[in-house]
């Protein structure tokens, strides 16, 4: 008996161990599974921006229902109540004059931030047409009110630097607070302190415009019929990571349901069934725990993924619950390890040689699936080998299913009566595939996105609307310290001007709209003449204005004040909104400044809503010494990224093909035994890929790995029935039978929940390895040698 | 049955008209004068208008005044639009409480409640030309003078802060058209704007 308890301690040993892991482990759903683990220069710019840059941080924010007013309404408190919370750096609705304290700031510094300052203004002539401008603007419908202005600032520059601060394409506003392009919601944005890819403070986050927008909903009249939604990429993570877990758990408790009636069918006892399940459980927690030893994040996928191996790692305990007949052996399970064991565990190395070649794709997503795979199967072909049979009662056999072996047998008969029709079927698969060989694979990451279709729409939507910061296109400028950073924004952005002028661009952000580099404040501040000089220009400027030089000595004070007072830093912008605009456009990390230029594409024109990249390029011209310009379309770089990621996963898929081609041979020694394994896989596999491509499918990364879950699977399949023939008589090739069967219908139970899934990924998994494994049975039936001829 | 005593509101109306005729004894003296009640049912009765205006701003820190004109165009009950066209063009609309408001090519946009201290000089147009007597009381001490078919308002305002801004507005008209806007800042600006109706079909 001790040499039968040791397996037992030992499993519960693990299992303990990894439920300590997983119960400690972090989990998330961001995008970080698709980005690359090791990246180049560039590409680490790509992952910290849409990691942790200013975009991971936007929060959209929808309020609809109810009337125009109490939707304005439910903004403007709702943006009060948030703009306070530590939480935010800031929440824009459009709602209120520019704060006081902006005004104060640009004021104060007008000389420094109105890019309207330069020698030339303070000329003679720049002077004259400068106050003839702000006198003329004094008639204007709500120009009187800025008059207080006029003595001390004639040319006007505290109200262009404030009209600088204002987006060019401003969304439009309804009762105080901006509405969507429709004007049925009322839109704000929020950004957040946390980064988007951390996903447990966005989910806090959520929950606090959340739980504030139903407080005044509550307390405020009117309000009742108001909605709220949320938009963004952390928004979209924390309801991607609630739903990939909710559907994960729903399906599996489903697919475990549906499992453990079937196998009560087969068993004929409760204690069997679960008994039978152990192995599943197991390797799902083993599977889990090393991933997040393996990686130190699970993600939201890999858990999803755990649902499906509950189809396959059942197989295991299903052929010993099955097949396990007493010989000459006293247990039933010592006869069946002897005889059928090598064949399961050959069907192991199978699949391990198959998700082995995932551990080495950059791709940290596809990594994570291809170790929870194989420490999921390993765990549960170990302890069906190891510690069911401790667990059997001595005298346990399984119960005769040679009844159900024989009407298999019977139908597999008449089907193979049609056997020389097979190549029929890959024939007219590869035709299919041949046909739409263009389309087979889907290279756009947004295939992969848990996010759905009417909660993309939603995002496109209010970005369109909020005029916005979809940065999707942007220039990101690297320099080593801010100063450089800035500096190289302005000369890109007078170069983006051109391009704005000439209709290929709507706009774009900059951080020196903020914060001008010291060099150009010195510049302005170097534009300003000579308190005595001043007056003299003056003196000759005004005269034909209505106006006296004398009244103007408030702007002769201030200039000359101007030209000694300090030149702005990132400090004295605290506390205002230019300083929470510097804040995301310029971020200090790793002892570089990275300054951002979101681009926006032209809402109409020739050059509608797309951005010519290389054309933005070539405008740039050259960066100077020491700083690098990057001009990236996030959306194409990160297609590129995944296109190679794809491309990776089928050559480490075909080197995954090619090993499972060797062990095979090394295995039965036997080229024919080895290729009649192999045969009915790659048919199933080609088949399927037909069915999916022939129903308007493109296949996804994780059709992929649907399809070597087919091999997986099918591998056992294929193994059976290639040593059938040395099956001692017809009851024990008709209980290989009913145990392949029941094997593949919880297979095919299993994956076919998986494929009522509505995250696309879960979705992409089923229909392909349902429709999958029940080919693979088939064609390994139809496929492998008759017993009679054995 | 027929010889039923007034029911206590109508006593009540007609105590409060009596109370506003003491209080405004020119327009209850002489039949022929217009009353403020018929000048506000006269100015509701004229839903959409559309005049050309020319403004004269005069201000102590210039030495001339300023002239703008464009056009002015009202709809009832919220809708006042003001496109200046010359020195330079520029267009204000207002919608009940939005602000929209158009020049160099650039839009902006904002609530009447964000800038109170506008609220004064557009509150008085538009309360007038809808014919909006308690929507005047509310906000300014209305004086009311008319001699036949003319008339002038002059406008008040009740709120200390707003009186800090705007010390009088004077409107004048005859029958149902406003001819000039007087607006006289406590600062001293002063604004008169003349308004020449285009009929409208």
């Amino acid at each position: 008996m001790r040499g039968r308890t040791l397996p037992l301690l030992l499993w519960l040993a693990l299992l303990a161990g990894g439920a300590l892991v997983v119960a400690r482990a972090r989990f998330t759903a961001d995008m970080s599974a698709f980005l690359p683990a090791h990246p180049t220069a560039e590409q680490r710019l790509l992952v910290d921006e849409l990691r942790d840059g200013m975009a991971s941080r936007l929060i959209l924010v929808a309020i609809d229902g109810g009337d125009a007013a109490a939707r304005a309404r439910a903004s403007i408190e709702l943006a009060r109540q948030l703009g306070a919370s530590p939480a935010f750096v800031s929440v824009a609705n459009g709602a209120g004059p520019a704060p006081a304290a902006d005004k104060a700031l640009v004021f104060q510094n007008r000389y420094l931030l109105s890019d309207q300052v330069s020698a030339s203004r303070f000329t003679v002539a720049g002077l004259r047409r400068a106050i003839g401008e702000s006198i003329e603007s004094l008639a204007s419908a709500t120009g009187f009110l800025a008059n207080d202005l006029l003595l001390p600032d004639p040319t006007g520059e505290t109200l262009a630097a404030l009209e600088q601060l204002i987006p060019r394409n401003a969304p439009r506003s309804e009762g105080g607070a901006w509405v969507s392009r429709d004007g049925s919601e009322a839109v704000l944005v929020a950004r957040t302190r946390a980064a988007g890819s951390d996903t447990d403070a966005q989910e806090r986050t959520i929950g606090l415009i959340r739980s504030t927008f139903e407080s005044i909903r509550a307390r405020e009249a009117g309000l009742h019929a108001l909605e709220l939604r949320m938009t963004g990429p952390g928004a979209f993570a924390v309801s991607a990571r609630a739903t990939i877990i909710q559907q994960a758990v729903r399906l599996s408790v489903l697919s475990s349901v549906l499992i453990t009636v079937l196998l009560a069918v087969v068993y004929r006892s409760l204690g069997t069934v679960l008994l039978g399940l152990l192995p599943v459980a197991s390797g799902a927690l083993a599977g889990t725990a090393a991933v997040a030893l393996g990686f130190g994040v699970v993600h939201g996928i890999t858990l999803g993924f755990g649902v499906t191996l509950i189809g396959e790692s059942v197989d295991y305990s299903i052929y010993l619950l099955i097949q396990a007949r007493r010989g000459s052996e006293v247990r039933a399970t010592d006869a069946w390890i002897r005889s059928l064991w090598p064949t399961v565990r050959l069907g192991l190395l199978t699949s391990l040689c198959g998700f082995a070649s995932l551990l080495p794709s950059g791709f940290p997503g596809l990594a994570q699936l291809g170790l929870y795979s194989m420490a999921g199967l390993v765990s549960a072909a170990l302890v069906t080998r190891f510690v069911l049979p401790v667990l059997l009662p001595e005298q346990w056999v399984a119960r005769p299913v040679t009844a159900i072996g024989g009407r298999i047998a019977r139908v597999l008969a008449a089907l193979r009566r049609y056997r020389r029709l097979l190549w029929l079927i890959p024939l007219a698969a590869g035709v299919i595939v041949f046909v739409r060989r263009d389309r087979v694979w889907n290279r756009d990451l947004a295939a992969l996105s848990p996010v759905s279709l009417a909660d993309q729409a939603l995002d496109g939507r209010l970005r369109g609307s909020l005029g916005a910061p979809d940065v999707r296109d942007l220039i990101v400028i690297s320099a080593p310290d801010a100063q450089g950073a800035l500096a190289a924004a302005e000369g890109v952005g007078q170069r983006l001007d051109a391009l704005v002028d000439a209709g290929e661009l709507a706009g774009f952000e900059t951080p020196a709209r903020y914060l001008p580099s010291l060099a150009r404040q010195r510049e302005r501040r170097a534009a300003l003449p000579e308190a005595a000089e001043l007056r003299a220009r003056l003196l000759e400027a005004v005269a034909p204005l209505p106006i006296q030089a004398a009244r103007l000595e408030p702007f002769v004070t201030a200039a000359e004040q101007a030209r000694t007072a300090p030149l702005l830093d990132r400090a004295a912008l605290a506390g205002t909104s230019l300083g929470a605009g510097l804040d995301a456009l310029l971020v200090e990390r790793a002892g570089r400044a990275v300054a951002l230029m979101p681009l926006s594409a032209p809402s109409a024109g020739p050059h509608a809503s797309s951005i010519d990249t290389d054309r933005v390029r070539a405008a740039l011209g050259t960066a100077p010494p020491g700083v690098s310009v990057l001009v990236i379309d996030l959306k194409h770089e990160s297609d590129a990224l995944y296109a190679n990621y794809l491309t990776e996963a089928i050559r480490l898929s075909a080197l995954g093909l090619v090993a499972i081609l060797l062990l095979l041979l090394v295995a039965l020694r036997s080229v024919p035994r080895t290729l009649r394994v192999v045969a009915p896989l790659v048919m199933a596999v080609l088949v399927v890929i037909a069915l999916l491509v022939g129903t308007g499918h493109s296949l996804t990364i994780l059709h992929l790995i649907g399809l070597l879950l087919i091999v997986a699977v099918g591998s056992n399949y294929a193994l059976f029935f290639d040593r059938r023939h040395a099956a001692s008589d017809a009851a024990e090739r008709a209980t290989m039978l009913a145990s392949l069967f029941v094997a593949n219908l919880a297979t095919v139970l299993g994956f076919g929940i998986l494929a009522l899934s509505s995250v696309p990924v879960l979705a992409a998994l089923g229909t392909t390895v349902a429709p999958g494994a029940l080919a693979a049975l088939i064609f390994s039936a139809l496929m492998a040698k008759s017993p009679e001829q054995a | 049955m027929s010889a039923r005593p007034p029911s206590f509101p109508r006593r009540a109306a007609f105590a409060a008209a009596l109370g506003a005729c003491l209080a405004l004894s020119a327009p209850c003296a002489s039949a022929a004068d217009i009353t403020l009640d018929e000048l506000m049912a006269r100015l509701q009765a004229r839903p959409h208008r559309h005049d050309t205006f020319t403004e004269r701003f005069t201000t102590k820190i210039l030495d001339r005044a300023l002239e703008s004109s464009g056009e002015l165009f009202y709809d009832a009950p919220a809708r006042l639009e003001k496109r200046t066209l010359t020195p330079r063009p520029e267009r204000l609309l207002l919608e009940h409480d939005a602000l929209m408001v158009e020049r160099h090519q650039r839009i902006y946009h904002a609530t009447l409640a964000e800038y109170p201290q506008l609220a004064p000089y557009i509150d008085s147009i538009r309360s007038t030309l809808a014919g909006d007597r308690a929507a005047l009381e509310r906000l300014f001490h209305v004086t009311f003078r008319s001699s036949g078919e003319d008339w002038s308002l002059v406008l008040v305002p009740i709120q200390a802060s707003t009186v800090a801004e705007v010390r009088e507005i004077r409107i004048d008209g005859t029958l149902d058209t406003v001819k000039t806007v007087s607006i006289e800042r406590a600062n001293g600006d002063r604004s008169l704007m003349t308004l020449t109706g285009i009929a409208t079909p």
